[in-house]
């Protein structure tokens, strides 16, 4: 087989940070005596994400995920969770927008730029719109979890 | 089967690929950069020159409403929406034009049964047995029609390597069972169920047979009187043919027994306030005005069919699904999904540690397409315990290069995500 060099455009969406947090989810668990708990589901593609977390005293003490997904979905949802430990829900739903401005190619705010961290690497996936979704889909459980709806879709 | 021996060098004597390929023009465009590798022609088949031409054809020269006009061009379009029927008969044997109904696809076709018949006669606590591997469109309407009559669905079962189970099967149905609607070839698995004996064992217990011909009409010819059920649907994309266009073949007595479906125009004999009175099939199922270019264009399809050789190109599929069950087999860490020993020409499988889905994306930027999904087959993901497949399926005009290619693909795609 002849190795050609890989297009930029799936080396920027599989990033070797997307692809770890793809196979090694941080935080893929049921939070114990969680508040609140939200399944997304993308009906197109059968994949699904379910957030629990903690919130307490005005901050989420605790997140985390289970569910079955790309890499990509499962990547969203790992670092999701890494990045929402101890941020007040006001911030959790700041960075969701911001996470998918990215998604979609727009610019963060700048109020949330410095906050994406890690998450800028989704950005990749403006490149490839049937995959914007995956990126979404932990996102919009998280926002469903928060105003403690039981599921959200990404088909809405 | 006896596939053609070919020894090197000699031309392919039974199916010339590069032939039909040229008669398709999209096979020629690049996706990404690369040559188009279409291996989803079990989601929609590509369409021939002749088909797109038809099209254009009607609507440049010869359209206008059907069976309303009583002018030169009406009596044209009519005549080609009525020819268009008359070329379905003739390509699955149905004993007279006035059995197939156009309908707007497979899926309405379905949801016409389950409603006419579905209401007219099943009734609370009838069965109706439909199969593990069924498309969603050939199990949701059934549900309705269960939530709205309290029949009771029952589902009868698959082997691990995607074979039907007659044996199940027969112990499943009884005197309740009253229909038993189940696919002619899986979309996911691609398996070819035993129709016949199928339509046999459910005749025998008094029950009526649809037949889901989505995938089965594609890879092989069908009589319907052979295969010896009531209805037969498919749709027109699968088969060459444009969107938008769909046949329920069925049984003349059935088609008079069963209420219309939807009411308007060109269903009717007379309509007074007071009491209407249907026009005889198929015209009671066909209300409103029909998808006329679309039923010109699947017959166009056919004409098309029946310009190739067709065993020719039924041999030539099975020899790239021999091909590519084989190639896949051996890229470490492929797993592939329906083995059956009667199979058509769609292959599944899944790669460890790679999800479908990622995997499509990477072979989408080497022009190779495929699907990636549940396949509108929940259920059966569920039984095979996985969320997701990745399906190749082929088509008469794709070639052992593309199988190649796919494989290829899909070995870069490890080195991307694994
Ligand atoms: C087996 C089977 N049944 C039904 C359908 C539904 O066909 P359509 O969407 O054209 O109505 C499909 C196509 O996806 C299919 O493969």
């Amino acid at each position: 087989m002849t190795a050609e060099p890989l297009s930029d455009d799936l080396r920027t969406l599989y990033q070797e940070i997307i692809l770890d947090h793809g196979k090694h989810p941080r935080n893929f668990r049921v939070v114990q005596h969680h508040t609140c708990k939200a399944q997304g589901n993308n009906p197109m593609c059968g994949d699904r994400v379910t957030v629990t977390a903690k919130v307490d005293g005005g901050a989420i003490a605790d997140i985390a995920f289970e569910g079955k997904g790309c890499a990509i979905s499962i990547a969203s949802a790992s670092m999701m969770t890494e990045a929402l430990k101890g941020q007040p829900p006001e911030t959790a739903r700041k960075l969701a927008d911001a996470v998918k401005d990215i998604c979609t190619g727009k610019a963060a705010s700048p109020e949330m730029e410095p906050h994406l961290e890690k998450l800028a690497a989704l950005s990749g996936v403006r490149q490839f719109p049937v995959r914007v979704k995956c990126a979404t889909l932990p996102w919009q459980a998280l926002l469903s979890c928060l105003d403690n709806g039981p599921s959200a879709t990404t088909e809405k | 089967m006896n596939a053609p021996v070919r020894a090197a060098g000699t031309k392919p004597k039974a199916f010339d690929v590069a032939q039909v390929r040229a008669d398709f023009p999209i096979l020629a465009r690049q996706v990404h950069g690369k040559p188009l590798v279409y291996l989803d022609s079990a989601a929609s088949a590509q369409k021939p020159q002749a088909v797109i031409d038809a099209i254009s054809r009607t609507y440049g020269h010869e359209y206008a409403n059907v069976h309303r006009g009583a002018y030169y061009l009406s009596e044209m379009a009519t005549r080609a929406y009525e020819d268009a029927r008359e070329k379905v008969r003739l390509f699955i044997n149905a004993v007279s034009p006035s059995e197939v109904v156009f309908t707007k696809g497979a899926t309405e076709a379905i949801n016409l049964v389950a409603h006419s018949f579905g209401r007219a006669f099943i009734k609370a606590g009838d069965e109706i047995v439909l199969s593990a591997v069924e498309h969603h469109s050939n199990i949701v309407p059934w549900q309705l029609l269960r939530d709205a009559t309290g029949c009771v669905l029952t589902v009868a079962p698959m082997e691990p390597d995607g074979s039907f189970n007659l044996e199940a099967f027969a112990a499943i149905i009884g005197p309740k069972t009253k229909l038993v609607a189940i696919t002619h070839v899986s979309n996911v698995l691609g398996t070819i169920l035993p129709v016949r004996e199928i339509a046999a064992l459910a005749h025998a217990a008094g029950a009526k047979v649809l037949l889901d011909g989505c995938q089965g009409i594609v890879h092989q010819p069908v009589d319907v009187q052979d295969l010896g059920c009531d209805f037969y649907v498919f749709s027109g994309h699968k088969l060459y043919g444009p969107t938008g266009i769909g046949v329920l073949w069925a049984k003349a007595a059935l088609l008079d027994a069963m209420p219309p479906y939807q009411g308007g125009g060109d269903m009717i004999e007379s309509v007074s306030f007071a009491k209407t009175t249907w026009a005889p099939a198929p015209a009671k199922f066909e209300a409103g005005t029909p998808p006329i270019v679309g039923a010109i264009g699947l017959g166009a399809a056919i004409d098309y069919l029946n310009s190739i050789d067709r065993a020719a190109a039924n041999a030539h599929e099975e020899d790239l699904l021999r091909h590519a069950m084989t190639a896949l087999a051996q890229v470490p860490g492929v797993k592939l999904i329906g083995t059956a020993r009667h199979k058509a020409a769609v292959q599944s499988f899944v790669m460890e540690g790679a999800h479908p889905h990622d995997l499509a994306t990477v072979l989408d930027r080497s022009g190779v397409c495929v699907r990636a999904g549940h396949h509108c087959a929940q259920p059966l993901m569920d039984l095979l315990g996985v969320s997701a497949t990745t399906r190749a399926s082929f088509a008469f005009y794709n070639t052992h290069a593309e199988v190649d290619a796919l494989v290829a693909a899909l070995r870069r795609a490890q080195e991307v995500l694994l």
